[in-house]
């Protein structure tokens, strides 16, 4: 693992930086033009995000059956690099939109939906931070709630009314769209695993810290 | 402590229950979606664009691009900001463990 985590850092950081040059290359869309090429990392970002939600949300159901304290740290991490992901989501479709639909932000269901998503691993970090003893369980609970809504957000764009591109965009792809957009979900995908090892790291050894604590009080 | 808690999340997960239900038997394609627009249903590429286009979008593809490389940096910077934190005060306790154990 030690050894893995650089070469996949150096393969990632590698990724990040052609990953421009393969969007710049994509052929440009018909009735969006330039904006459009936002698609290339506003998608793969929330792909991330609901891969960090669905960790979360089924390590918390785990740590709420099992008491498993590393099933709850992995939820802890994988909770922040929801948040993180999602906020590329919520600020790079803003810019993609005004120039797309000629405003910042549309109440409509998909906007909507994934805006109380990210705010409720918002919710999940606030209340473990602050929360006191015990928190950790009712945090726990607030995740599997948090991950229940990821089909309706997913299915959301195909069920109401909304100006947002359908669930049909990806799978239609042409070639020429198609390379540069699995290449940066793949970046984003292993950008993300390899965050999570890190973020999964820190939160062990904050453990181990509070067992040298306990060790010292006693 | 522990059964108030575990009844807390009995009764947080039976309303994430009962909201799955809820939305699952609402009838949920009650408004007819409308008529799919432009570039909602399939993105069509296009040799060229008028010259236009370009200049507007630009600022905003920077941005968008700026901000997650960023935030990302950031982000990284951050985990080993803390991860370093948690480490030297590992090392400090250690220290204290190791020095009250002898005797």
């Amino acid at each position: 693992m030690k050894r893995l985590f650089p070469l996949t850092l150096l393969v990632v950081a590698a990724m990040f930086v052609y990953a421009p040059f393969a969007i710049l290359g994509a052929p440009q869309e018909s009735t969006m033009g330039l904006v459009q090429k936002i698609f290339y990392f506003h998608v793969p970002s929330w792909m991330a995000m609901f891969l960090a939600v669905g960790i979360c949300g089924v390590s918390s159901a785990v740590y709420l059956f099992n008491r498993n304290r590393s099933a709850d740290r992995l939820a802890a991490a994988a909770a922040e690099l929801g948040v993180v992901f999602g906020l590329i989501g919520l600020v790079t479709g803003p810019l993609w939109a005004r120039k797309a639909w000629g405003v910042w932000w549309q109440w409509d269901a998909r906007l909507t939906s994934t805006l109380v998503l990210w705010l409720i691993f918002q919710a999940y970090l606030v209340l473990r931070r602050y929360g006191g003893p015990g928190s950790d369980r009712l945090a726990a609970g607030v995740a599997v709630f948090g991950m229940a809504n990821v089909p309706f957000v997913y299915w959301s764009v195909n069920m109401w009314r909304t100006i947002h591109p359908t669930t049909s965009v990806v799978p239609t792809l042409l070639p020429g769209m198609r390379g540069p957009f699995w290449f940066c979900a793949t970046a984003f995908v292993l950008l993300f695993a390899l965050l999570l090892a890190a973020r999964t790291r820190l939160e062990t050894r904050r453990a181990e810290l509070e067992d040298l604590y306990l060790a010292l009080d006693e | 402590m522990t059964r108030r808690l575990l009844g807390t999340t009995r009764r947080v997960l039976i309303a994430c229950a009962a909201a799955v239900l809820l939305f699952v038997a609402a009838p949920v394609r009650a408004q007819a979606p409308q008529q799919p627009t432009a570039a909602q249903q399939g993105f069509v590429p296009v040799e060229n664009l008028p010259q236009q286009e370009h200049m507007p979008a630009a600022p905003l593809v920077g941005a968008a691009y700026a901000f997650a490389w960023v935030l990302i940096l950031l982000y990284l910077w951050s985990i080993w900001r803390r991860l370093n934190t948690v480490e030297r005060e590992m090392q400090a306790v250690s220290r204290r463990v190791a020095e009250e154990r002898r005797p």
